[in-house]
């Protein structure tokens, strides 16, 4: 039996009341996360219970119990407060997947601080945006992503403190910068955590919007309520489960269900931090005895590449529970994962804003192959008719993703951009960007983006962001960036460009292109085509028209062109 | 010609790729499963050797395991070459 049960009962009188007896939480009561997933805990008596076990590609693996991340997490703190920083600074973690950044986003809550993850893959100009949006006043990082730091750092006033992890033996270290190893500091027990409340700030999460440099989502310590509540009823995570979220904490997926819904409900995880690889996956999931599984379909897809065969060679009857988000997963994923694993992945819906998961197929529901799933109880979905900004009265029509924006996990504002915050809402409901349909049984039925964000692999990715750093490219000048489909990621960047006289289009140039995007923005916002025309198309009044070229990308029409410059 | 074909592979990944000069790279270091190349910068690497010895990698053999390391993708880069 899972642990929700029958869904449509749990929809009657349901009240996130149910997650806050169970955390032993009252409204008015401190909340803070770092102790929710660490000393409660201990004190229910799983001090000595594994919550982490890492392994890395090369070494030998680390497995911290639920003290040792209490103690970890205090030593952090503690280091973190040593150095003057107080409650509400904006602590970046860049970093790859390793134990310190799971330890130090948790210490890190548990002094008040607000943890601000980044993607240790963004390039030096991405970094710099966020640091200095979110105008933060220390950086935990690693040896190897120190120097794109360095790159920016004359740039960043606010940023005092440059905490490098594994600098043993390396370089002499420079302003502002200081060396932190977590065996040396040594455990701290005896440790004050800041009385945060359900409305102080817990993270910072960047993400991509449609126009404009990306947002800082901020979240708050109540979001707990509902991250916990959906990792037991959504996940149907159990205390004798081995979990393995695939998800980088570097992302929304990473933190919330890769570090606090685990850690809250007392579940032993197990983290990979190594390249994708179908081999070592199954691998892992095998030595690990992984039963609890949430992963990507970007991910699913290509395991199904890699083939049925290699499925055999392992021993994966450990899997209980499979579950996938990111993007829709395609009928073809979970046709094929009941197939191969004897389950299907169960798909859920949710976004950076949303803070948890809030569409979802559950365990013991039919699942339909494709869809999205149902809302979760205490989240009110419908599919708001675009025009009229009312829920369609009936199912069938595609529209808008619409939520009542009142769950414990959901956005407070964008980090000093309320205006853009205010822009989410129509007529009352909460905009997610996503279109979909709803069928005679409330199950939804994903239909695509409502506007130009391209969601490659599960992130979004500006194509204005794309587009203003190709500008910086001495070669280009004019670019457009659309999505294109693609058989893995379900999209990809696609860059339109006109060259500068003087330059002529080439594979070198294209190449050189795309490294030049890939290190300043990110890989994931590398064109991974470039197609060099003599014009863009544009409206009289000069505005780059991408919807025309999107539609030629994906073979759609392209609908009224009667604004088109040249038409 | 295998040990020019190997440290251009490596020189360029070096160039392009590892983030601290630190730790250099050898033929043997992995690439994709060490994290040095992610899934998407594997398109890039893909279409330089494709550029340099003006061959074409099918997709299907692009494979991040044919991407682990330098000896791994001059053996791949060797099927294409014409000799």
């Amino acid at each position: 039996m899972s642990h929700i049960g029958s869904y449509d009962d749990r929809l009657k009188n349901f009240s996130w009341n149910i997650s806050e007896k169970e955390l032993g939480y009252k409204p008015g009561d401190v909340i803070n996360i770092g102790w929710y997933c660490t000393d409660r805990i201990c004190q229910m008596g799983k001090a000595n219970k594994p919550a982490l076990i890492w392994e890395g590609s090369t070494g030998p693996e680390k497995r911290y119990t639920y003290n040792d991340i209490r103690l970890a997490s205090n030593t952090i703190g503690a280091y973190l407060r040593g150095l003057g920083l107080q409650a509400g600074d904006r602590v970046c973690l860049f970093m790859d997947k390793i134990p310190e950044l799971y330890l130090g986003f948790l210490g890190i809550l548990k002094i008040g601080e607000i943890a601000q993850p980044l993607f240790s893959a963004f390039g030096d100009e991405s970094l710099f945006f966020r640091l200095s949006n979110a105008e933060a006043s220390a950086v935990i990082t690693q040896k190897k992503h120190v120097p794109k730091v360095r790159k920016i750092l004359d740039k960043l006033p606010h940023l005092k403190h440059i905490i490098i992890v594994g600098h043993e033996g390396a370089a002499p270290l420079k302003e502002r910068e200081v060396a932190f190893n977590l065996e040396k500091a040594g455990p701290v027990d005896a440790f004050q955590i800041h009385p945060t409340m359900a409305e102080s700030p817990s993270v910072l999460h960047y993400t991509s919007g449609t126009t404009g440099m990306p947002k800082g989502v901020k979240h708050v310590h109540y979001s707990l309520i509902a991250q916990y509540l959906t990792g037991k009823w959504a996940l149907d995570l159990r205390d004798d489960d081995i979990y393995w979220c695939t998800a980088d904490p570097g992302w929304v997926t990473g933190t919330s269900y890769g570090i606090i819904a685990p850690f809250s409900l007392g579940v032993t995880q197990c983290v990979l931090d190594a390249g994708f690889q179908a081999e070592s996956w199954y691998k892992f999931i095998e030595k690990r005895r992984v039963s609890m599984w949430y992963s990507a379909p970007t991910a699913i897809r290509s395991l199904m590449k890699a083939g049925d065969e290699i499925v055999k060679k392992h021993d994966l009857s450990s899997l209980r529970h499979l579950a996938s988000v990111g993007e829709p997963l395609n009928s073809e994923a979970v046709v094929w994962s009941q197939k191969v694993f004897g389950k299907p992945f169960y798909d859920t819906y949710w976004q950076t804003e949303t803070g948890c998961i809030v569409i979802s197929n559950y365990p013991g529901m039919e699942v339909r192959p494709g869809s999205m799933g149902k809302p979760f109880p205490g989240v009110t979905g419908v599919v708001l008719d675009p025009v009229k900004n009312e829920p369609y009265p009936a199912p069938g029509k595609i529209g808008l993703v619409a939520l009542k924006f009142d769950w414990p996990s959901r956005m407070r504002t964008y980090w000093n951009n309320e205006e853009a915050f205010q822009k989410k809402f129509r007529g009352g409901w909460y905009i997610t960007g996503d279109r979909a349909r709803l069928d005679n049984e409330g199950y939804f039925w994903f239909a695509g983006r409502d506007d130009d964000i391209i969601n490659t692999a599960g992130h979004l990715v500006s194509p204005f962001e794309v587009e203003s750093a190709l500008l910086e490219h001495p070669a280009v000048a004019e670019s457009a960036v659309v999505s294109k489909p693609d058989p893995i990621n379900l999209e990809v960047v696609k860059a339109f460009v006109t060259l500068k006289p003087g330059f002529t289009a080439g594979k070198d140039l294209d190449l050189e292109i795309m490294n030049f995007i890939r290190k300043k923005l990110s890989p994931l916002a590398m064109p991974q085509e470039i197609e060099f025309v003599a014009g863009l198309p544009k409206t009289r009044s000069g505005k780059i028209m991408r919807r025309i070229l999107h539609a030629k990308e994906w073979g759609e029409e392209i609908g009224d062109t009667s604004t088109l410059e040249n038409d | 010609m295998a040990d020019e074909l190997k440290d251009n592979i490596l020189a360029y990944v070096t160039k392009e790729y590892l983030e601290d000069d630190s730790e250099p790279l050898n033929y043997e270091t992995p690439l994709i499963s060490g994290g040095i190349v992610d899934s998407f910068s594997m398109v890039s690497l893909k279409r330089f050797l494709e550029n340099k010895y003006n061959i074409s990698i099918p997709d299907d053999k692009a494979t991040p395991e044919a991407f682990d390391s330098v000896n791994k993708i001059a053996v791949l880069v060797r099927e294409f070459v014409k000799v």
